[in-house]
């Protein structure tokens, strides 16, 4: 068996990732999965969190928001809403906005869509892991 | 007739008015490019989240089967009584009948749906002038998208209508650059909306861009979803030859490629097609039920996208033709000018001759 598959990970924008890549991690809705080349045909929602992918024996890491993944045996398509590179991921900016999400989630405030705030908060967080290669 | 000077100063004048349409033109048709690479960045998306609904529509029960009625509501057919139009213009103007053909349309629209309400949302500058002249007593809500859901909340409680067509949202000046983002705003608004019951069918008026040559005005259903991977084009409006004929040159002058460079990727059309059993992590309806307000967002940001596109190839087809004209005007007046000249001259001879022969 090969011991890369075909990686794409393309957003509205542009595609993000074409390569052949030996492992990834990906942020499913039900948990992280990993997945190595030959894996059983699978289709899978992503949620908020940060992809991992071994190309050439390195690592990268890209913080992802909303998606679906297709595995293949021999192809891993990845649609993300977004997907940022650490070296692309406005530091400043996430943690600005997980402390507005943080600030609007302890304010007690009813009125306060809860959902949207966590998201946000976790939007946030993905990115700053992403970002300082945790 | 006129005196040199003058003439000479209105040469002087065209000759100017020559140069900026011809810079406009130069600076569209690099615009053009870019818009162009940015429409055809978002296919593959598109075009994969097109085809993994299309296989969940096999594998996922979508119907009930026992009633036949959709089990999603962006899929719900009703009767058609409250509206929502998108109308898509450019924020600029000097592109011809580029914004006024949108606005005809979205009049003519308006018109046939008369009897029933229509909520418009207008993207871009121009469409807002013009509706809001249109439709002065249309209350106008200006605000940006993250404060629309709040005070749509406001508007409903408050229960009262403006009239028949009333302008429900302004976006302006995100046609600079579009970004998913704003796309989404906005679908996910018309979404909560089509979801309340507030509107029974979503329609977008615009400028669909294919290549330089192909374009063509359309009407598109977005919601309710007839057919997914179908556009349902509702009333479409293609270009005459003669402006097809001037597109091509301008487009040839300016070193755009007339055909939009194909190249969509076969991981696009492959994507979630193999005739494989798939393992689903979530149930195919849970899946299904996520992935359809993304296709709307997708269709809205496409169109966005292609009339972007389409603004710029119309400027640059308009200050194309305006340059030409610059150049007739300048070739006429100068040889009016020679006239005038030569003109003169012999009055002068004649005038030393006779003085002459009178002595």
């Amino acid at each position: 068996m090969a011991d890369t598959f075909q990686l794409e990970i393309v957003t509205p924008e542009k595609k993000v990732v074409d390569t052949a890549a030996e492992e990834v991690q990906i942020p499913g809705k039900n948990g992280y999965l990993g997945v190595l080349p030959g894996h059983a045909p699978l289709i899978t929602e992503l949620s908020v969190g940060e992809i991992t992918y071994r190309e050439n024996a390195t690592e990268q890491k890209l913080a992802v928001a909303w998606g679906f993944a297709e595995v293949l045996p021999n192809k891993v398509t990845i649609l993300a809403e977004t997907a940022e590179r650490p070296s692309e991921i406005n530091v400043e900016r996430a943690r600005k906005a997980k402390e507005r999400a943080e600030q609007r989630l302890t304010s007690g405030d009813t009125s306060v869509d809860v959902d949207r705030a966590l998201d946000a908060l976790h939007r946030a967080e993905a990115r700053l892991d992403v970002a300082s290669g945790k | 007739m006129a005196n040199i000077l003058d003439i000479r100063r209105r040469i002087r004048s065209v000759i100017n008015t020559r140069q900026i349409t011809k810079a406009m033109k130069m600076v569209s048709a690099a615009k053009l490019r870019r818009a162009q690479e940015r429409a055809l960045a978002a296919r593959p998306y598109a075009q994969m989240l097109t085809n993994v609904l299309k296989s969940l529509v096999a594998r996922a029960e979508i119907y009930d089967p026992e009633t036949g009625e959709p089990k999603h509501p962006l899929l719900a057919q009703r009767p058609e009584k409250n509206i929502l139009l998108i109308v898509v213009t450019g924020d600029k103007g000097l592109a011809g009948a580029f914004n006024a053909n949108i606005t005809k349309a979205a009049a003519r629209f308006l018109d046939s749906k008369h009897g029933k309400n229509v909520d418009v949302e207008a993207v871009g500058r121009k469409g807002r002038d013009f509706l809001r002249r249109r439709f002065p007593a249309a209350k106008v809500q200006t605000q940006s998208l993250a404060d629309l859901a709040e005070s749509m909340e406001a508007e409903r409680e408050a229960g009262e209508r403006a009239g028949e067509v009333q302008i429900t949202g302004e976006h302006v000046g995100i046609l600079g650059k579009v970004e998913f983002a704003q796309a989404s705003a906005l679908a996910t608004n018309v979404i909560a909306r089509y979801k309340r019951e507030e509107i029974d069918a979503v329609y977008i008026v615009f400028n669909e861009f294919k290549s330089v040559i192909a374009q063509r005005l359309i009407v598109e259903q977005i919601l309710p979803i007839e057919q997914i991977g179908e556009q349902a084009v509702r009333l479409a409006e293609e270009p005459t030859e003669e402006e097809k004929k001037k597109a091509k040159e301008a487009a040839v002058s300016a070193g755009v490629g007339l055909h939009a460079t194909e190249g969509e990727g076969e991981a696009g059309t492959q994507f979630g097609t193999s005739q494989v059993d798939y393992i689903y992590e979530q149930p195919p309806e849970d899946l299904f039920r996520s992935l359809l307000p993304k296709y709307v967002s997708i269709q809205i940001f496409r169109a966005l996208l292609e009339s972007v596109a389409a603004e710029h190839a119309a400027r640059m087809t308009a200050m194309d033709s305006a340059t030409n004209n610059a150049n007739d005007m300048i070739d006429s007046l100068t040889l009016t000018m020679n006239r005038v000249r030569q003109a003169k001259i012999t009055k002068e001879i004649i005038e030393i001759v006779s003085g002459a022969a009178a002595m």
